[in-house]
């Protein structure tokens, strides 16, 4: 477990100050995999680092397993770190060792010798599953696999936590998939607890449960990875939830409707949970009589529950339109209308139909 | 006046023995503050700034003295620590002092160069910046302090010519004496030559065993 109480962290060069974390109030519960996302410059790199404490908090605490690491002495936090493995985006091998080296590297700086570890570095190899590269050093091997080495040394101590500075931002998606898969893997069989800091609302998607949203040096929003995806409260969010689930009509297709000279309106149906399982458009088609042109539609995954949304525009009468609206939203699923421009409006059901009956 | 085989036979033994033996003493004093000068600047592993200010200036103080100035300046300390101010014995501690501060600078840059990631997963692991010292940065800059040891070799080398100011002999000594200040163009050309070849040798050496440490 790792809290986050009132910790700040003000960089200071040539008089300028800088406040890379503001009042970070946070808790990440054993077990999580926690991302933590931003734009570069937010400060998520700032707060993974105060957890092994490559940067002091100015001010405020930083809890790691009950304990305040700030206030240890220099031979204890070494110990403790034992307890943190971390990874990196660029990997941060050591060029000149074997891979075999590389992993055994901890242990070696606790005092056992090369012999003593093997058998715990072969254990760890083959769990990453670069057993083969043993002997191999780091410029004979991929991006991913340089990243399993990584995380084969950031185990090799046994830890309770994994810090993730970016882990998948120098992969390409193929591989981002596998390493992601790998941090999964590394959460359920060794109960390890995950920070994991990205700018890629994917890695986010893919093996987190809870997330933190980050601007600015604050964390703007944070809640369990299905909320944050459905209910975005943040303009930021809203980017980034926007970057892996999209929910705009092309320009080229407002285009060829505004060719059409017949009367129509263009809704955004948003799907949560179960309703997603629902044939709600044919339904609606077959009640009213509206035709509906389906511009663009989105269904994914999140935590084993389905999410999605569809564009569809509404052609017929506007009256019809408006009972087939009101039908839709009956269904339980969120509504609002979207214009030309690309803005959207949400939909006020009573004044919508009240309108449409008296209008 | 001809120069004899055994002439330059022995020269060319004063100018190794010169070369070597304030390689070995210059080249641990280089590591030594080529270290301090890297680990003690600001935000490096241990900052200090006390340090850092005293060692930096010494440095250049020694690397702003011209080596024929240097030769002289420093002859009582010479006796002091050779017990005489004249021969090759004592040639090397000027030589010494010298080659030290300069190599430092080689050994500084090639410990920049080492990528700031590998100090920072070093830190993550719990590593004392001792093992940092020699666990990650050593090894991670080992083939570019070859490339620097071989530059200051070159650079001794030439030092060593000067030493003839001190009764140093070796090989600058007799293109001097006996080429120059005798006419004699003959001891200059092999006297060069013989330079020529001393420096391919180190130069060639370095190069093959900076590409066996980087294994390529």
């Amino acid at each position: 477990m790792i809290e986050f109480h009132q910790t700040s962290k003000v960089f200071e060069s040539n008089g300028n100050k800088v406040e890379a974390l503001k009042d970070i109030n946070l808790t990440i519960k054993k077990g999580d995999i926690f991302g933590v996302i931003g734009f570069s410059g937010a400060g998520k790199s700032t707060l993974l680092r105060t957890v092994n404490l490559l940067e002091y908090p100015t001010s405020g605490e930083v809890i790691v397993e009950g304990r305040n690491l700030a206030n240890l002495s220099q031979h204890e936090i070494r110990e403790a770190k034992k307890d943190i493995g971390m990874i990196f985006q660029h990997f941060n091998l050591v060029h000149s060792k074997t891979v075999f080296h590389n992993v055994a590297m901890p242990l070696l700086l606790s005092g056992y010798n090369k012999k003593a570890v093997e058998n715990r570095v072969y254990e760890i190899l083959r769990f990453v599953g670069i057993e083969e590269k043993a002997e191999n050093y780091p410029e004979q091997l991929s991006g991913g696999q340089k990243q399993r080495v990584g995380i084969a040394r950031a185990l090799v101590t046994n830890p309770s936590i994994l810090l993730c500075d970016e882990p998948t931002s120098a992969l390409d998606p193929e591989t981002t998939k596998s390493i992601l898969n790998l941090l999964k893997q590394v959460n359920e069989e060794y109960k390890i607890t995950i920070l994991i800091i990205t700018h890629e609302m994917e890695v986010i998607k893919q093996i987190c449960n809870r997330v933190a949203v980050m601007e600015d040096g604050q964390i703007i929003e944070s809640g369990n990875v299905y909320d944050i995806f459905a209910h975005p409260k943040t303009d930021t969010t809203r980017k980034f939830v926007k970057s892996v689930v999209r929910d705009e009509v092309p320009i080229s297709v407002y285009r060829l409707l505004k060719e059409n000279s017949h009367f129509s309106r263009i809704f955004k149906i948003e799907f949560f949970g179960i309703n997603s399982g629902q044939p709600i458009i044919s339904k609606t088609a077959k009640v009213y009589p509206v035709e509906i042109n389906v511009l663009f539609g989105n269904i994914t995954e999140l935590q084993g529950i389905p999410f999605g949304n569809l564009i569809v525009e509404l052609i017929g009468d506007e009256y019809e339109i408006k009972r087939a609206i009101e039908f839709i939203m009956k269904q339980n699923v969120k509504v609002k209308e979207v214009f030309e421009d690309g803005s959207e409006r949400g939909i006020d059901i009573e004044r919508f139909v009240g309108n449409a009956l008296h209008g | 006046m001809e120069v004899s085989a055994e002439l330059i036979l022995n020269a060319l033994w004063e100018t190794l023995y010169m070369v070597s033996v304030s390689l070995f003493f210059g080249g641990l004093i280089g590591i030594f503050l080529g270290i301090l000068l890297v680990v003690t600047r600001k935000g490096h592993i241990l900052e200090n700034r006390l340090i850092y200010s005293v060692v930096n200036p010494i440095v250049n103080i020694f690397r702003s003295i011209p080596f024929i100035i240097l030769l002289v300046a420093i002859i009582p300390f010479t006796r002091l620590i050779a017990g005489t101010s004249i021969g090759t014995t004592a040639a090397i501690v000027p030589l010494v002092l010298h080659i030290g501060p300069y190599f430092s600078r080689l050994v500084e840059n090639s410990l920049l160069e080492v990528d700031e990631g590998i100090i920072e997963a070093a830190k993550a692991m719990g590593a004392t910046p001792l093992q940092i010292i020699y666990r990650f940065l050593m090894p991670e800059a080992f083939s570019s302090l070859i490339l620097s040891l071989t530059t200051a070799t070159i650079g001794l080398v030439g030092a060593t010519a000067m030493a003839g100011a001190i009764g140093g002999g070796g090989l600058g000594d007799v293109a001097i004496t006996y080429g120059y200040q005798r006419f004699s163009s003959i001891t200059i050309l092999v006297t060069v030559i013989i330079l020529v070849i001393i420096v391919q040798g180190v130069q060639e050496i370095g190069n093959r065993l900076e590409r066996k440490a980087r294994r390529m």
